[in-house]
């Protein structure tokens, strides 16, 4: 080839197609040596930029969006929280209105029970004191009356066993009386 | 052009600069043609510029760059993801992105030089390094074609699925010429045909008003202006195809190595 230009040259016309080996060689080498430090050092250097920069943008959204979801659920069970609390709240109002109208009947009750009771015991024992005025009365009225009366009528009536029925007769004359007039 | 048209004086004939101007005396001549010539110090100048600029943009890596890494990232980012990403995709696509990114910035840099004031001259308007790198860029995918499908990957790769059989024998010739053939050449070729003819062009126009200049006339020395003018014109587009056609090398080498990767489906 080398022959070809030198005697192309040599004629004074160049075929402008035959090329130089030596360019050639040159050419070669030389886009040898570019591949090699770009596959070496730029196109590395530039692709782990690349995927930094892609890293750090994806992460950041990524971060965002973890932080959104942490927020939202965050919320979400707050809301759940309170929800809870009121219904709970709701449930223990409900609780002691119950308690509270319970106990009140409970105490109506026994309050109307212990009435009952205070009111019978003080019936008992009207009666019963009554009773007694009335066997009290009779014997000291009659005794009263006998000594009223053996006082008025003197000596003649110091027999006992006489004045005891004559004191008799007059009560039972005096119940018929009041038994008449309850009538 | 306008020099053409125009009668010669008495300087005589306008003698445009030809292909053979775009071989330069060679800056260290050894043997007897050969030597050290100003393409291969650019070439070796692009790679150490392109690795200067993306090893300074990266050393300090941050999460929010700076101007000179975020001017990284951006170039990076261009043929990784605009490129590599779009039309290989998947997941092994990352595998492809160092080629797609050398060839792409080599090329640009060794472009841009013709756009640049004194040095003034793509590397690749000499055919030598869009042979090499093609050759590279040929060789890949169909070492990836095998390494996917085996052998089976030039049946596929040459015999289309749902066309007739009564097709295929004009169909498959077509296809391996096509495919294993021109390919390689045309990407070349390509490369290296536009970055002739941009630097061919600048050269006409500057040697034109050079000549236009020297002349008597008035109204010739005028004409200069419009050369000019339309010589910016020129540069402007060249500028626009320089940075274009790195672009097409890569996107058809990324295109090709797709195509490797899924024969089956195509």
């Amino acid at each position: 080839m080398n022959q070809v230009i030198i005697s192309a040259a040599t004629a004074g016309e160049t075929n402008p197609l035959v090329p130089n080996v030596w360019e050639m060689g040159v050419v070669l080498v030389g886009f040898a040596v570019l591949m090699f430090i770009v596959v070496k050092f730029v196109v590395p250097m530039f692709e782990k930029t690349f995927a930094e920069r892609a890293e750090a943008i994806e992460g950041g959204i990524a971060k965002a969006e973890k932080a959104q979801a942490e927020a939202s659920a965050a919320l979400e069970e707050y809301k759940q929280q309170l929800t809870d609390a009121r219904a709970e709240a709701n449930r223990i109002r409900e609780e002691a209105r119950a308690e509270g109208a319970l106990i009140l009947a409970d105490l109506k009750e026994k309050a109307a029970a212990e009435s009952a009771r205070i009111t019978a015991q003080a019936h008992v024992q009207i009666e019963s004191e009554r009773q007694a005025a009335v066997v009290s009365l009779r014997s000291e009225v009659g005794t009263l009356a006998a000594t009223l009366a053996g006082r008025i009528v003197g000596e003649a009536l110091n027999d006992d066993e006489r004045s005891a029925r004559v004191v008799d007769r007059f009560l039972a004359d005096l119940e018929n009386q009041n038994a008449g007039a309850a009538k | 052009m306008i020099a053409l048209a125009l009668p010669a004086q008495d300087s005589g004939e306008f003698n445009p600069p030809g292909i053979e101007q775009l071989h330069l005396p060679a800056i260290l001549p050894w043997g007897a043609a050969d030597g050290f010539s100003k393409q291969m110090l650019l070439v070796i100048l692009s790679v150490v510029i392109i690795a200067t600029f993306f090893l300074l943009a990266a050393r300090k890596q941050q999460l929010v760059p700076g101007k000179l890494q975020f001017a990284g990232e951006m170039a990076y980012g261009f043929v990784r993801n605009g490129i590599a990403k779009d039309i290989i995709g998947g997941k092994d696509f990352m595998k492809y992105v160092p080629l797609l990114f050398s060839l792409f910035f080599f090329i640009l840099v060794n472009n841009i030089y013709g756009a640049i004031p004194v040095i003034q001259l793509p590397s690749f308007s000499h055919v030598g390094g869009a042979y090499v790198l093609a050759g590279i860029v040929y060789i890949t995918w169909i070492a990836i074609g095998i390494r996917k499908s085996g052998l089976k990957y030039f049946k596929l790769a040459t015999v289309p699925s749902g066309v007739p059989i009564y097709i295929l024998p004009i169909v498959i010739p077509i296809e391996i010429i096509s495919n294993f053939m021109v390919r390689p050449v045309t990407h070349s070729l390509r490369l290296f045909a536009t970055m002739l003819a941009g630097h061919l062009i600048v050269m006409i126009a500057g040697s034109g008003i050079e000549f236009l200049i020297m002349q008597e006339n008035v109204l010739l020395k005028g004409a200069s202006v419009l050369v000019l003018a339309g010589s910016v014109a020129m540069y402007m587009l060249e500028a626009l195809i320089m940075a274009l056609q790195a672009y097409v090398f890569t996107l058809l080498t990324a295109i090709y190595i797709e195509g490797a990767l899924h024969a089956d489906s195509h």
